[in-house]
């Protein structure tokens, strides 16, 4: 397409005021956005320092790089770091914040003042969490268990589990922000059933933030008090039950997962249909399978504790539940294939990193088969498998999204354009270097080395360092989009409103937007992505061959 | 004999043909659709590329008896992995009631197992070929978690329960044994190898080198004295305790009306943690033994108490009732 040439508009959210108290005391979501952005930059950096020395370490059967001490704190900080104050908060935070009001037409969330609150709460959770890190670091596993965490560690877990309690806070409230603002600020038009996908994935996210969060807050509260006064609530010398903090832990945990995949669901679900130029393939059940993921989710949990020595009666019902929650995913993949057919596609890169996602979310999905079977869960349990499972999932799958949402969402965000063939190749670098890291550590799983091990026997040697290697890679992959990125910024193509063209009302507004989102608010005549009765799109229906639908609702 | 990369551990019990076997069933439904998926992706790019710059999609929104397929036939196939696997871990959990028991304690970080003559091993396991053996788990400290891959058996160890875990080897040789679950700075080299022999070798092993132990019902009874527990467990059940003979593997009757049956678990918190569960009839009198017993004395005094099955003084306390059949051992 003959790309026209656009220049910045005048007035936009990013030059509306200067300095720094107009960027701390902003409420403006899109400013708010951006500091988590910054945020979670940051902690995705400290996560991945660890996860470098951590694949160095495992390159040798001995381990001789560090101590196992400190192995130990390297792989516990990593899970914290990442889990807790990059992936929870990562698109909810940046690309929910900056996408929901302007994609159902409102001018800011429905609390900014709590939203702003949120990033603060946040900051000071992370706070804690880096003092404990440097004073001493956490070697508890970023899973907490008792009696280790609450009586036997020596190291910083009071601080760790304070900042885990605090930044709690942050996801209820940024939940509580998101289903109040999907509730009542819709614009006039914007029906339940004509919201993006993304808004849907997010409702459901918030759902778990709401409901999931306070739970894990008190629980590490539990388990802080025990360590601080000896109160007995996991530790069996003192009267107390470590498997009830299991049942506590992954109450939460296990919805958590939910709250990392949903909403990179919700990004994939926006960018298929609009590099396929058709309406997504079956959105009512895209959209209900969000919910029944957010319900469902809940009853799963203890899956992790089949060899807790649990009822054989617990087991068979869980086992049972996981079973049926992999149902909507598999429901979500057919359907986004579904939506490549009689497409108009191209492969611009975030259709790349859709096309990634799919891939890894594909097989994280289905090694969660494996791991929901009874029988053959009590020998994966606990091994590599498990490791490589949940990256697929949570990195394959929640970062992939999470990076092509920003490379999708950057024009509007920044108003560039970032360079297209060094993303592209960033996309390809990402998905070889991450499957080279973890699919060895499925066969290695299945061999029988265990996870959080400083040192292993010199038999699953060749994996480990195929898999440092593919670590290698995947951090170039990781490298680059931070580097051009940033680089656009100053030096991108002005990108214009809507550069792909796309169907959603936040590419009706300038990019980057107006702080108040939208000159006039805006009325929704239309159903989402829909190409063909969208003159303002610029795009060509008449195109021969491109005969309207038959038989299909 | 396995290659330079091999893609399975050891096969070396009875649960490793059937764990296996599930596997290579859940891998074969998930190659199909992913390679299923996977093609019509690569296809679909492919056919349906942009030709044109301004070109559009077919509108299609979708279409309902593909939804209710795709519903309705990775369900059926959910359903059935999910059966095939619970008939697999049922097993798993109920062990044959004649199997060998063998205590195990782990602590930080280290196993310490006895074979039922009261041979300690540190680190080691000897068990004899085509036996069913039953392991007890404990842990002084943290949780644990015993797992051998070449039997594709592990068991989480947590301290203040016994978890069970049982295999019958069928493979003489060597193979490692780890410490599954996380527990702190050592847990890397919290392992070990379990010894599986021919029973005759076992036997003689067993009696080679059980010079040096001391038998548990021995060390059970002799604390049995020490701690006067006979003041008041009296044999002749006119104590103010029910008597014990005869009540491990039966069924003990409530004051609360419930019964339970007297297993590991319940002998264990009997002692430990006596006002838990009043035997009918009698008064909450015992005083709790909690952090007064090691992981082992508790273990001595279980052996002792389950020795007593076979004394021929017959059990009378009220709450006793005498167990019929053979011992039905440790189900919960």
């Amino acid at each position: 397409m003959p790309s026209p040439v656009h220049t910045m508009p005048e007035k936009h959210y990013l030059n509306a005021s200067y300095g720094i108290r107009s960027w701390l005391l902003t409420t403006d979501h899109k400013r708010i956005a951006l500091l988590y952005l910054a945020s979670v930059t940051f902690f995705f950096f400290v996560g991945g320092i660890f996860a470098t020395l951590i694949r160095i370490h495992l390159l040798t059967p001995g381990g001789y790089l560090v101590s196992p001490e400190t192995y130990n704190k390297l792989f516990t900080m990593h899970g914290v770091a990442m889990i807790f104050f990059f992936l929870i908060p990562s698109i909810p935070a940046v690309l929910g914040n900056f996408l929901i009001p302007i994609m159902i037409g409102a001018k800011d969330l429905a609390f900014p003042k709590l939203n702003l609150l949120s990033w603060y709460i946040y900051l000071i959770g992370g706070s804690f969490v880096l003092y404990s890190f440097s004073t001493g670091g956490l070697d508890t596993g970023w899973t907490f268990y008792t009696p280790l965490s609450s009586i036997y560690s020596n190291s910083a877990v009071t601080p760790a589990v304070i900042g885990i309690f605090i930044n709690g806070f942050s996801s209820i409230l940024t939940g509580l922000n998101f289903v109040v603002t999907i509730h009542t600020m819709r614009a006039p038009g914007m029906t339940w059933f004509r919201l993006p996908l993304f808004v849907w994935a997010h409702y459901a996210t918030s759902i778990i933030f709401i409901l999931g969060t306070p739970v894990i807050a008190i629980t590490l509260l539990l388990a802080g008090l025990e360590r601080m006064f000896h109160l007995g609530f996991f530790n069996p010398a003192l009267g107390g039950d470590p498997i009830l903090f299991q049942h506590l832990f992954w109450f939460y945990s296990h919805p958590a997962v939910y709250i990392m995949i949903l909403p990179a669901m919700g990004v994939i679900s926006e960018i298929i249909p609009t590099f396929a130029r058709r309406p997504i393939f079956g959105y009512s059940f895209i959209a209900g399978s969000s919910i029944a993921i957010a319900v469902i989710g809940f009853l799963v949990w203890a899956h992790h504790m089949f060899l807790t020595g649990e009822s054989v009666y617990a087991a068979l019902a869980f086992s049972l539940m996981s079973y049926l929650v992999a149902i909507p995913s598999a429901v979500k993949v057919f359907n986004w294939t579904s939506t490549l057919y009689k497409g108009s596609i191209s492969y611009d890169t975030p259709m790349l990193y859709s096309l990634g996602f799919i891939g890894l979310f594909l097989v994280g999905g289905l090694t969660g088969l494996f791991l929901a079977c009874l029988g053959l869960d009590i020998h994966l349990h606990d091994t590599y498998f498990v490791i490589a499972h949940f990256h697929y999932i949570m990195v394959g799958g929640a970062v992939m999204g999470y990076v092509g949402g920003l490379h999708y969402w950057w024009p509007k965000i920044t108003g560039k354009m970032y360079p297209e063939f060094l993303a592209r190749l960033a996309a390809v670098v990402l998905f070889v270097g991450f499957n080279l890291t973890f699919f060895p550590q499925f066969i290695l799983g299945y061999l029988g080395m265990p996870r959080r091990y400083h040192s292993y026997p010199p038999e699953f040697q060749t994996l480990n360092v195929m898999s440092t290697a593919g670590a290698s890679i995947l951090a170039l992959g990781y490298l680059l989009p931070m580097i051009y990125l940033t680089w656009s910024i100053k030096y991108g193509r002005v990108a214009g409103p809507n550069p792909w063209p796309a169907t959603g009302l936040e590419w009706k507004t300038d990019s980057p937007p107006l702080t108040e989102n939208f000159d006039v608010t805006p009325v929704v005549d239309w159903e989402p992505y829909d190409f063909e009765h969208r003159p303002d799109l610029a795009l060509d229906p008449g195109a021969p061959g491109l005969l309207p639908a038959h038989g299909d609702d | 004999m396995q290659s330079q990369l091999p893609l399975y551990p050891e096969q070396a019990s009875n649960f490793a043909p059937h764990v296996d076997a599930l596997m290579l069933f859940i891998t074969a439904i998930c190659l199909f659709f992913a390679v299923a998926v996977t093609a019509a992706i690569i296809f679909f790019l492919y056919k349906f590329r942009r030709k044109t710059p301004g070109e559009i999609g077919v509108a299609i929104h979708g279409d309902m008896r593909l939804e209710t397929a795709w519903i309705v036939v990775p369900l059926l196939l959910a359903l059935a992995m999910f059966g095939w696997g619970a008939v697999v871990y049922v097993d798993f959990r109920r062990a044959p009631s004649d199997a060998l028991d063998i205590y195990v304690i782990g602590k930080q970080w280290m196993w310490k197992l006895q074979q039922p003559n009261g041979l300690k091993e540190i680190n080691e396991l000897h068990v004899p070929v085509g036996q069913d053996v039953r392991l007890i788990m404990s842990s002084e400290d943290v949780i644990h978690d015993f797992s051998v891959p070449a039997f594709r058996v592990k068991m989480d160890v947590v301290p203040g329960h016994y978890n069970t875990l049982w295999f019958r080897p069928t493979k003489v040789g060597k193979y490692h044994f780890y410490c599954s679950q996380y527990c702190g700075t050592n847990h890397a080299i919290m392992g070990g190898w379990v010894t599986v022999m021919e029973p005759d070798e076992y036997t003689a092993w067993l009696s080679g080198s059980s010079g040096s132990s001391v038998n548990p019902v021995v060390a059970g009874a002799k604390l049995f004295a020490d701690r006067a527990c006979l003041t008041c467990h009296a044999s002749d059940g006119k104590g103010r305790a029910p008597s014990l003979n005869g009540v491990f593997g039966g069924q003990v009757r409530l004051a609360d009306g419930s019964t339970v049956t007297a297993d590991e678990s319940y002998i264990r918190e009997s002692i430990l943690n006596p006002n838990a569960k009043i035997v009918a009839g009698y008064q909450p009198l015992m005083p709790p033994y909690q952090g007064q017993l090691t992981e082992e004395q508790t273990l001595d005094l279980i052996s002792y108490v389950k020795s007593l099955q076979a004394d021929p003084v017959p059990a009378t306390g009220a709450g006793v009732i005498p167990s019929t059949a053979s011992q039905t051992t440790g189900k919960n």
